[in-house]
């Protein structure tokens, strides 16, 4: 439909600008929050950007918190000495000053982001701080490690696993094909509730609890959702393919190889771009298997980075969060079509 | 048999051979399973042990059972009418032909494809009693009627509602289905509408609407099935299975789940796993009688 008059138009653009404005605000909360100082992120009101206060107490510059308006004297802060990130030297000298004499500069802390990735694993953000436990070498970087296993072989499990198991349900005329399709297509409604209990049970048996086996093995071995996705693909590629291919004495094998994966490059794409991101985000499977800290991915990691300590450090937080967030944005960036076609596919022909 | 036959049969099941094995141990088997421990104490420890449909029957006395029931129905009572109207609207803005659609349905999408553990603990530090953004914006406004905003989270009435507004962040999946859907709906009917004098709200309700009820229909089913098993977003935010504040966000999948892997009452979890089940199936055909009559099936 187009809009017809100009104040129809108005309007749509109207709607759309708002909406995308309500869209996109946490995120620019999420990053303006990163960006803090802790102090910054509860003062009231909240400000977007992160400022850096400046003073001169005891006849010395410094870097200052502006503590809160001095309850006697109209235009008078209550100040502190910041101290210096890393060292917690003696106790921090505060006066009152009139708000003239702060200089205010806008100052975003991109050492949030540092201090997040390194603490990720449990380490005490200062060495003064002392406390280095057992799992002192678990960085953001060990998360992202374990992360990008579980995803690379998994996409590489799903591509490989599906595409064949598609291609004989959706090639080969073999006796029982029909029925089990429609077994397998029954296995879809089942909620992940139901398997959950006994399929635990199944990777300690196999002693893979603690293990990262659990989140990418199951991949290579197929799944419902995928195999129909491909199956419905390759049923579009004309028989005539494959019957000339026989004929020239192609073997099974070659036909599926060398004539059906190579048309398939759409279908291939959505089955691996949505188990990526299906594996990146997934945290019910790392909950359940992952017992120790230098096996999390970052899913799982991330959540319990919330949970650590006293108080939730709100910069820190957010800055792990923009940190998990950004490869799988900039991935959908990249992928755009291929993933909004795939997504449109799935549900018209689901 | 013939010796094609044959052939094909060996074929077929070699390639299919991967799908045996995933089908059976990943889904068959768990899900025989599952329903035999529904009639069994079993704590993992130890063997199961037959109690027949006692599991079954202490559910009905189960206080916490049916608090976790109702909460789940409140959400998914709450959260999908809002998720279904916010996503249609945006799709219906995203079908008309204004420059720049790309870029916006990008906008749209966009919070999609943020892990939920990530969204949840944004949204949980935006809806923040004390120092949330939303809070500093609702207060004024609020105060003109002598009233002050809600902790949200923190409080047992309200922890939902929040909830709800949070997942209709999330709603890109069923937007670009509906925009494909709008797609698919022929100009010309638009057109002879118009010209039968239609306006906007008639072409609306008698045309976009029937035309696209096969997806209302598919993103409705889709919405019942992933709200009643949502679990991530509340166990991040609450961090633990309580159901914080008060149980009023312990929903069904939460107590199923630290019925199994914390009291590891894993008979009892089966069971409630399987009345989950029977609850989505039961939901999905009451949706369909209610649609039955309203979808059109285009030739």
């Amino acid at each position: 439909m187009s809009p017809k008059s100009k104040l129809a138009r108005l309007i749509v653009y109207a709607l759309l600008f708002g909406g995308a404005a309500i869209f996109l605000f946490p995120f620019l909360w999420l990053v303006a929050t990163s960006l803090k100082p802790a102090e910054q992120t509860m003062s009231l009101p909240p400000t977007w950007l992160p400022r850096a206060y400046y003073a001169t107490i005891d006849g010395k510059r410094m870097e200052v918190t502006r503590d809160y308006p001095a309850p006697d004297r109209p235009g008078y802060w209550h100040i502190t000495e910041k101290p210096a990130p890393k060292t917690l030297a003696g106790k921090p000298t505060s006066a009152i000053v009139s708000a003239a004499e702060i200089e205010t500069k806008i100052q975003p802390r991109w050492d949030n982001y540092h201090t997040a990735l390194a603490t990720m694993g449990g380490r005490r953000p200062t060495s003064a701080e002392g406390a280095v436990g057992v799992d002192a070498q678990v960085t953001f970087f060990t998360f992202l490690r374990n992360t990008l296993l579980v995803c690379v072989l998994g996409v590489i499990g799903a591509v490989f696993s599906n595409a064949l198991i598609a291609y004989s349900f959706a090639k080969i005329r073999w006796r029982g094909r029909d029925t089990m399709f429609v077994l397998t297509l029954a296995t879809m409604m089942v909620p992940f509730p139901v398997l959950m209990v006994p399929l635990y049970g199944v990777f300690k048996w196999l002693g893979w609890i603690g293990s990262l086996r659990p989140l990418w093995v199951p991949a290579f071995f197929g799944s419902a959702f995928n195999i129909f996705l491909m199956r419905q693909f390759f049923r579009t590629i004309p028989e005539e393919l494959s019957e000339a291919a026989r004929i020239d004495g192609c073997s099974e094998w070659g036909i599926f190889w060398r004539i059906i994966l190579p048309l398939s490059k759409p279908v291939i794409a959505v089955v691996a771009l949505f188990h990526f991101l299906w594996a990146w985000n997934d945290f019910l499977g790392p909950l359940l298997y992952l017992t120790r800290r230098h096996t999390f991915t970052l899913a799982l990691a991330l959540q319990d980075y919330q949970s650590q300590g006293g108080g939730v450090q709100w910069h820190y937080l957010m800055a792990a969060t923009v940190v998990v967030i950004i490869p799988i944005v900039v991935l959908f960036f990249l992928t755009q079509k291929t993933f909004i076609k795939g997504i449109a596919t799935t549900g018209i022909k689901g | 048999m013939t010796s094609r036959e044959k052939h094909n049969l060996r074929h077929g099941l070699a390639f299919c051979s991967l799908w045996f094995v995933g089908f059976g141990v990943f889904t068959i088997y768990p899900v025989l399973a599952s329903l035999y421990y529904s009639f069994c104490d079993y704590s993992v420890l130890q063997q199961p042990l037959w109690i027949g449909i006692d599991n079954y029957r202490r559910m009905s006395t189960d206080v916490v059972f049916w608090i976790s029931l109702k909460n789940t129905l409140v959400f998914a009572a709450l959260s999908l009418p809002a998720g279904m109207i916010v996503s249609l609207s945006l799709a219906l803005l995203l079908n008309t032909e204004v420059r720049g659609m790309p870029i916006f349905r990008t906008i749209f999408y966009l919070p999609s494809v943020v892990p939920i553990v990530a969204s949840a603990l944004l949204w949980l530090w935006i809806f923040n009693g004390q120092f949330g953004i939303l809070n500093w914006a609702l207060r004024p406004i609020l105060g003109l009627f002598g009233a002050t905003p809600p902790t949200w989270f923190a409080d047992p009435a309200w922890a939902k509602p929040a909830l709800a507004l949070m997942s209709v962040w999330g709603i890109g999946n069923s937007m670009v289905i509906y925009l494909s859907g709008l797609q698919n709906v022929p100009q010309e009917l638009y057109e002879a509408a118009e010209i039968d004098g239609a306006n906007w709200w008639r072409r609306i309700w008698h045309v976009t609407l029937p035309l696209t009820s096969p997806v209302i229909y598919f993103n409705l089913i889709m919405g019942i099935i992933g709200t009643l098993q949502t679990f991530t977003t509340v166990f991040v935010m609450t961090g633990n299975a309580d159901g914080n504040p008060a149980r009023s966000t312990l929903l069904y999948a939460l107590y199923l789940f630290s019925t199994a892997f914390y009291d590891l009452r894993m008979g009892y979890a089966s069971a409630m796993a399987w009345i989950l089940f029977v609850l989505i199936v039961a939901l999905t055909l009451l949706a369909t009688k209610l649609m039955e009559k309203r979808i059109h099936y285009g030739g």
